[in-house]
Parts: structure tokens; sequence; C-alpha cells
């Protein structure tokens, strides 16, 4: 199910400015990829890159591939809302629809797409949340609305919300820089169970983090302000943080720089 | 103990003298009866002059007493919360007098009778008849007025908001921002050539409706872009990332979460074209009988028959009265219109409760 990600030679502009440029990895299925970085250096844009989110901010191109499995996501005739359904996203700030009820922002991806079984959907609900640890703390109040949960519920709602629709990929912006440490524990618990479901990318600023929950750790950099972001290394995140082959990310990682 | 007293003998630094609770008031009322006082003593028979002294007396009062006792900094203060209740006071005393005015001369005629009959065989000079025949003028100019406006500007808003870019856009908002700017007899005179000069249509409550619709458009356009961009934009992407089309995704999740906006803006652009005289005289000529057809012949409608009554009046009498009454219905029509445009805002909006 979950599928591996193949990035060549990917270069992306807002307008005429190039946010990151060049860059190449693999990411592997059924594991969790972590990109960290200083602020600036092009981590959310890229992650924003591999659904096609870039281009809805105005201006937002891209140059160089993309392969989910062999299929170019920028290549012709690929539609970018069945990219978006393959490839799902978690964004830094909790945003559940505050119109809609805790079982219908799990089920609005779903309801909104207009291709699901009505039987089906209490339980693809149910799956979802117990599938996002947050079942049993809102089975009582499904139809309360959603924005009445605390931050670090949102944000697990969010996840159930983007697992309901069953993406190959999970791709996941900051999930905790919100949340205080009992919901970033519990977020990150559930990255380490939904792993085994999907593949997972994830930004993060907390290189503690990215040791915890990542089997891969890419590091991202800019040379000066306004210059684009590039890829410095990825590898393994133990050896990432205990022996990175780049000088620059040792550097950042041990806190003597950004 | 000694370093108690220490601290007792110095003086505080953060401690002050301050006015009384009540200063505000009792420099008020001192205020109002001095300007009474000098209103009467220099032979002033307008008591708005009174009143402006009073006004004047409060906030040069508060500010010299406040300097001091307080200090210049708190008589600052003081005399900025003075202006504000002064201007405030100056606001709603126009507003609760007219509103006062209209019920005191208009509850005279106004009942279910003058509610339910026209002006169908009731001469001018004669008491009796009613306001039927506007009122349903006015509900169907109004109607339709609103069924062309409220669709073309909320798409325009839609389309300024979530897909405009680049020069396409800016003329619409520059084009929009001028019809806000257009006098509502030149709307009127605008169909008046094109639909009855050119066109040869006859005089109808369906012409009023198109001038109507015109006035109506871009303060609907305005109020329901701004809705419309008070919409977080995590939102739209959060339906975009669920793989959720970009109509979709402004048809169930920008338009659901605003609409409460969006009806409180159309409500207020209803309200403020329900009460437009210029074109409807022009356009819809006026009638003492009952036309329930919007598309034929003229009809009658609320701002036109007080119009038509009071110039009929010389100022008193039957006419006068009726008038009046109409002027209520207006009133009270418009202020429905409001509340039932806060309702729909407050059981609309986005809920937080748990």
């Amino acid at each position: 199910m979950a599928k591996r990600i193949d990035v060549s030679g990917l270069t992306a502009y807002y307008g005429s400015h190039k946010a990151i440029e060049d860059i190449s990895m693999t990411v592997e299925p059924r594991s969790v990829t972590a990109f960290i970085g200083p602020s600036g250096c092009g981590k959310s844009t890229f992650l924003r890159t591999l659904n096609r989110m870039h281009e809805v901010t105005p201006g937002g191109r891209v140059e160089g591939k993309v392969l989910l499995d062999d299929e170019d996501l920028y290549g012709t005739g690929i539609d970018p809302v069945a990219v978006r359904r393959e490839v799902g996203m978690v964004f830094q700030r909790p945003n559940p629809f505050p119109t809609m009820s805790i079982f219908d922002n799990v089920a609005a991806g779903l309801r909104l797409n207009g291709n699901y079984k009505k039987s089906a959907l209490n339980d693809i609900v149910e799956k979802s949340l117990k599938g996002a640890n947050l079942w049993n703390e809102v089975k009582d109040r499904l139809n309360k609305p959603g924005s009445g949960l605390s931050g670090g519920q949102q944000q697990r709602l969010c996840i159930a919300r983007a697992i309901a629709v069953e993406p190959k990929v999970l791709l996941m912006d900051e999930p905790c820089s919100a949340l205080d440490p009992i919901s970033t524990l519990a977020i990150e618990d559930l990255i380490g169970e939904l792993k085994e479901r999907f593949t997972i990318v994830i930004v993060t600023h907390n290189m503690q983090q990215a040791a915890r929950v990542s089997d891969r750790t890419a590091f991202f950099n800019l040379a000066a302000v306004g210059q684009p972001g590039r890829l410095i290394e990825i590898d393994d995140t133990e050896r990432i943080f205990s022996n990175p082959s780049v000088q620059a990310t040792e550097d950042y990682i041990s806190g003597r720089f950004g | 103990m000694s370093h108690a007293a220490v601290t007792d003998r110095r003086p505080s630094t953060l401690r002050g003298a301050s006015l009384p609770k009540w200063s505000p008031w009792a420099i008020a009322a001192g205020s109002v009866a001095l300007g009474t006082g000098i209103g009467l003593g220099a032979g002033l028979d307008s008591t708005i002059q009174w009143g402006l002294i009073a006004a004047i007396l409060f906030v040069l009062g508060t500010y010299v007493i406040a300097a001091r006792v307080e200090g210049r900094r708190q008589a600052k203060d003081r005399i900025a919360t003075s202006l504000v209740w002064v201007c405030f006071l100056a606001a709603v005393i126009p507003l609760a007098s007219l509103i006062w005015e209209t019920l005191k001369r208009g509850v005279k005629v106004f009942d279910v009778y003058f509610l339910t009959h026209s002006m169908g065989v009731v001469p001018d000079t004669q008491p009796g008849g009613g306001i039927y025949h506007a009122i349903l003028g006015t509900l169907e100019q109004v109607g339709i007025a609103t069924v062309i406006a409220v669709p073309v500007g909320v798409l325009t808003a839609v389309y300024l908001v979530e897909y405009g870019r680049g020069k396409l856009a800016k003329a619409v908002t520059f084009f929009v921002d001028v019809m806000t700017g257009i006098p509502s007899i030149v709307a009127g005179l605008f169909i008046l050539s094109f639909w009855i000069l050119i066109l040869n249509m006859g005089y109808s409550g369906f012409a009023g409706s198109l001038a109507l619709a015109i006035l109506m458009m871009p303060v609907v356009v305005r109020s329901t872009e701004e809705m419309l961009k008070l919409v977080p934009n995590e939102l739209r992407e959060a339906s975009l990332a669920l793989g959720v089309p970009k109509w979709r995704t402004i048809l169930k999740v920008v338009l659901p979460t605003s609409i409460g906006g969006i009806t409180t803006g159309v409500m207020l652009a209803i309200a403020r074209i329900t009460g437009e005289t210029a074109p409807v005289l022009l356009l819809v000529w006026g009638t003492n009988f009952i036309n329930s057809n919007p598309f034929k012949d003229p009809q009658a409608s609320l701002p036109l028959y007080i119009y038509q009554q009071y110039a009929n009046s010389a100022g008193s009498g039957a006419a006068y009265d009726r008038a009046w009454a109409a002027a209520l219905a207006l009133i009270g029509f418009v202020m429905i219109l409001n509340l039932v445009a806060r309702g729909i805002a407050r059981w609309k909006a986005p809920k937080t409760g748990r």
C-alpha cells in the first residue's frame, strides 16, 4: 500500500524567487523520513512539492521529477487532485473544518470527493479515529464541533481526516510545533504506528523528535539568506546524528550553527 | 519593625491622587446645569446650543479638574474618554430622536387595517386606506433585485478572492468600487434610458428591480469579498490536500465557513435598497391600486408611498399621518431584516462549543 518516492533534480520557485534547487532523494516506503534544517531552507516547500500543494501558492512552480512508484507526479496529464488523494498532508497548525462536527471532519475527504459507500462511512470514521488514537476520547461526542477539541486532539483529528482517504504517503509539516509535550508524545507514538501502513515524511524543527521518530533524516541548508535551499545530505537517522558525512550537518545538529 | 516604618514614610511612586469614581457623573451634571444656565441667561432659544455648550464644558471641565488633581497624563486619558462619550451621545441622540419621532407620529394610523388595505378608492385628503399595495410592491421589487444581484455578486466575489489574478481582477475590483459610488438616481436614469426609452418597455416593478440590483450588486460583492478573505487559507489547503477539487473546496468548505457573514452582508444590502426612492420614482411610477404583477404596469412601493403621501399632504391631515405610519412600517421592515441577519449569522457561525 505504501509507495516509494523518487525525487530527481527538483527545483521550486515562488514567482522568480528560487526557493529550493536541484534536490534528489529517495523516500523509502513504510518508513519515516525526517527533514531538518534552519528556518527558510525550503523543507516545507520541498514537502509541498511532493503532493503538488506548492503550485496552490500564487506563483509557485516546479522543475524536475517526483516519481511515486515510477509515475512522475509532474508528468503530462497528471491530475493534481488525484495526486493529493494518494499523498495526504497534515499541517503545522491543526486546521479542522470549523463548520463540521468531529464525525464530518473525518468523513470530509470521502464526502467531498463523493466516492464512498454510505454504509461504510461509520466504519471508516471509527477506523480512522482509532488509527489516530483519538477514538476513545471522542466516541461519545462525534457530533460536537471539531474546533472544541484541544490543540493536540485537533491535530490528531486532522491526522484521522488525512488517513481516512487511505493515502499511500502521509506528509507532515511540523505537526507538533503548536502542541505541548504530552500531545507531541501522543503524535510521535502515532507516527510509529502509522509507518506500518504509510510512507511518512515529517518536517520538524525539533532534532530530538527527528532522532526519536525517523528512520532516515535529510538535512537541508541554504548558503545565505535569499539563496535557494539545498539538500545537504540524507542518511540513516542513526548515522546523521552520530557520524554525519558533512561537516555542516554536524555543526547544525550539535548547535554550533543555525 | 523599623524596616516597615521606613517603607511607610517613603512616598510611593506607584500611587497618586485620583478622582473618585463618581466624578465624571458629577462633572457631566455640573456642565449640563451650567450649559442650561448659560443658555437661559444669554437667551439662546435652541436646546441644541445648550447641549453643545454643556458638551464643551464637560470636556474642558474634565481636563482642568483632572489636571489639577491627578496630573497631566491622567488628564489626557480622561479627556480622550470624555470625547468618546460626547461623540457617542452626539451620534445616538439624532438616531434615537428619529425613531422616537417616527414612532410617535406613525402609530396614529398604524394598525392591521392600514397594513392590509390599499389606497384604491381613498382620496389623499380622506382618512383610511393603507399600504398593502406598497408593501407588496416593495417586497416584489426588492425580492427580484435580490434574486438578480446576490448570485452575480457572490460569484463575482468568489472570482475575485479564489481565482482572480492580474489585470482582469484589478479591473473588476476597480469597477465594483466605482459602482459602489453610483448615486441611486443615476442608476435609475440608466435603466430609464435603456429599458424604458430604448427598449420601449413600460413602467413596472421589474424596471425598478433592475436599478435596485445595480445598486445592490457592489455592496454584495464587497461584503462577500471581505467575508471570503476572512476564511483561513489553511482550511482551503486542508481541503485541497485531501484531494478535493478546487470548486468543491469553495462550495463545501469556503462558502459554508463564511455563510453567516455573507448572509449578513446580503441582508444589509437589502436593507439599503429597500429605502431607495429615486429609482423607484423614475421607473415604477407608483399607483394607488394593488398590482401584484411586477412585470406589467406601475406598482407602488413604501418609500415612494411615503414621498407621494407627504407631497400631497401639505404638512398635516390624513395623508401626512399615513406618510409617517408608512415610514414606521419601512423602519420596522429594515429592522426585522437586520434582526434576521443577526440571527442567521449567529446560527451559522462556526461553532466553538465542546
